[in-house]
């Protein structure tokens, strides 16, 4: 056991190495950090831990399919370049949203498939909300499940991060409510039948049974500001990518679950 | 709400749902497990798409027991749109004595017969598990026939909560 | 293409009462659901689901649309022989699929 002294000691060098890497205060201490899975029925927690009966799992196995398949006028798979997905790709979505060093912009990993797609591979974009989009962001997010999220926040995703944080704090659509207004003020308590979570985002893409299918973070997100009857950006847009970063961030700690199964 | 499912019928009664069980009897056996939409003129439609018609088409006038079959799903399902159900019956399993099939009927669904499961010795087990829809809290049924004609029921009430936001998906 | 996930024991005991799982990737469409141009969707539901032990039928689900989408079921069979046990579905679309999976029964 360390003496007491240097218990503080530590703490203090720590603070200020924090505070020197530009770190942000966190509304939720890392100690009170609590998945959605927490938030949701035994029945749909059981199902999420079930591998055969979890149904996020069937897109893991489509994008596994998709992985090895060739696309485009380049005839490469993912497969060609990247070889095996469980070794490659693993820790990719713990750092991802990420600034794409080519280009300076911040890329999540669907704009990054299709960035691949169109750049090396000669193919289209596939759409969101595409089977094959899902599942290639699935099975890729789904190589890093139980890795805690590790990615960057400094130097050029700075800006970006502080645009999300902004997004997440400021209020919005004709119930004039920010994020923050449940998923932080009010998280714990109830709505209806249901128990306001956190919004994290660690279990995306997921199979929400709301849609009976699985979707993307950005799906959920416009769905909820849909809820607040707000204009809801677009599909990949920088607007939900900086949010998409900022709600990494304040998900760190929390082990990356997809495919999760949510309500 | 309480809903008791009749045994016997009044013969009026009976002769009345006649031309409904008729019409089902002269259908193919798939379309068992699928709404009637558009019935032969002269059936009643009420009486084909409600649990009580979905009981009738199943057991056809034979009395109908409580016991030896178990259901079972989460008294509170925070989704109706998947619920897990689990249906068990007790019983040997064996060539002269087995489950040849059992039936999902829920109360409150628009498709009342919601599944039905064919069996036979070669299960060694007559145990089911799945995931059904729920449209909203009900009362849900599961009839088991056996090898020797009998059917067997058992009942589970189903608590299903909706959604805090309707966020349209 | 069909998707789907079985699940049973790789090897069995002769005579040994068995679980089998399977999930299958069905959107099991209600036909009650609106589209955004305020449109019913066809119902598109998986009617039967078959499981053959070695060509014969163990197992037979006949579905509707209250069963979930992506459905899953679980049942159990006696394990009699080595061999395969293959999954056969159709739905309303008559669009059917298949998948297998093998068995060693050891004595």
């Amino acid at each position: 056991m360390l003496r007491r002294g240097a218990k503080w000691a530590i703490a203090l060098a720590f603070a200020a190495c924090s505070a020197s890497a530009g770190a942000q205060s966190r509304a939720i201490p890392a100690s009170q950090l609590r998945s959605g899975e927490t938030f949701v029925g035994a029945d749909l927690r059981a199902l999420q831990d079930d591998d055969l009966a979890n149904p996020g799992m069937l897109w893991v196995d489509r994008g596994a399919e998709l992985w090895s398949r060739a696309a485009g006028t380049s005839g490469k798979s993912c497969a060609g370049c990247h070889g095996e997905a469980r070794q490659s790709m693993k820790g990719v979505a713990a750092r991802y949203p990420a600034i794409d060093h080519a280009s300076g912009e911040l890329l999540n990993l669907e704009n990054r498939i299709n960035r691949c797609r169109i750049e090396r591979q000669g193919a289209a974009a596939l759409a969101y909300e595409s089977e094959e989009l899902l599942g290639l962001t699935t099975f890729i997010a789904h190589q890093s499940r139980g890795m805690i999220w590790s990615g960057k926040i400094d130097g050029a995703a700075r800006a970006h991060f502080d645009a999300g944080r902004e997004f997440y704090y400021r209020r919005h659509g004709q119930l004039n409510l920010a994020c923050a207004s449940c998923h932080e003020q009010n998280w714990g308590k109830r709505l209806g039948t249901e128990t306001v979570s956190q919004g994290h985002s660690n279990g995306f893409p997921a199979y929400r049974m709301e849609w009976q299918t699985l979707g993307s973070l950005h799906r959920r997100l416009r769905a909820c500001l849909f809820a607040i009857r707000a204009e809801l950006p677009d599909y990949g847009s920088p607007t939900l990518v900086d949010l998409e970063l900022f709600l990494a961030w304040r998900a760190q700690g929390l082990p990356i679950e997809a495919p999760a199964v949510r309500r | 709400m309480q809903k008791s499912f009749p045994r016997g019928e009044r013969r009026g009664a009976l002769l009345r749902f006649g031309a409904a069980l008729i019409a089902l009897a002269a259908r193919p056996r798939l379309s068992l497990a699928q709404p009637v939409l558009n019935p032969e003129v002269g059936t009643d439609a009420r009486m084909i798409n409600t649990p009580e018609g979905a009981i009738r088409s199943i057991v056809k006038g034979a009395p109908m027991r409580r016991g030896r079959v178990k259901l079972e799903l989460p008294k509170l399902a925070e989704n109706g749109h998947s619920v897990a159900l689990t249906v068990s019956v007790e019983s040997p399993m064996t060539e002269q004595d087995h489950v040849r099939r059992i039936d999902l009927v829920s109360e409150k669904n628009p498709v009342p017969h919601m599944a039905t499961f064919l069996l036979g010795a070669r299960a060694g087990r007559a145990e089911i598990g799945t995931r059904v829809r729920l449209n909203g809290t009900q009362r849900m049924t599961a009839i088991a026939e056996l090898s020797d004609g009998s059917f067997w029921f058992d009942t589970f009430d189903v608590t299903v909560t909706e959604a805090a936001c309707l966020d349209g998906g | 293409m069909a998707v789907a996930r079985i699940q049973l024991p790789p090897q069995a005991k002769r005579g040994e009462v068995i679980e089998v799982r399977i999930i299958v990737k069905h959107p099991m469409e209600t036909g009650f659901r609106y589209d955004a141009y305020g449109r019913l969707t066809p119902r598109n539901v998986i009617r039967s689901l078959v499981c053959r032990y070695n060509g014969t039928v163990v197992f037979e689900g006949l579905l509707s649309s209250g069963i979930a989408a992506n459905p899953y079921l679980r049942f159990f069979t006696r394990a009699v022989e080595s061999g395969e046990l293959e999954f056969s579905w159709i739905d309303d679309d008559k669009v059917t699929g298949k998948l297998s999976a093998p068995i060693t029964v050891i004595d």
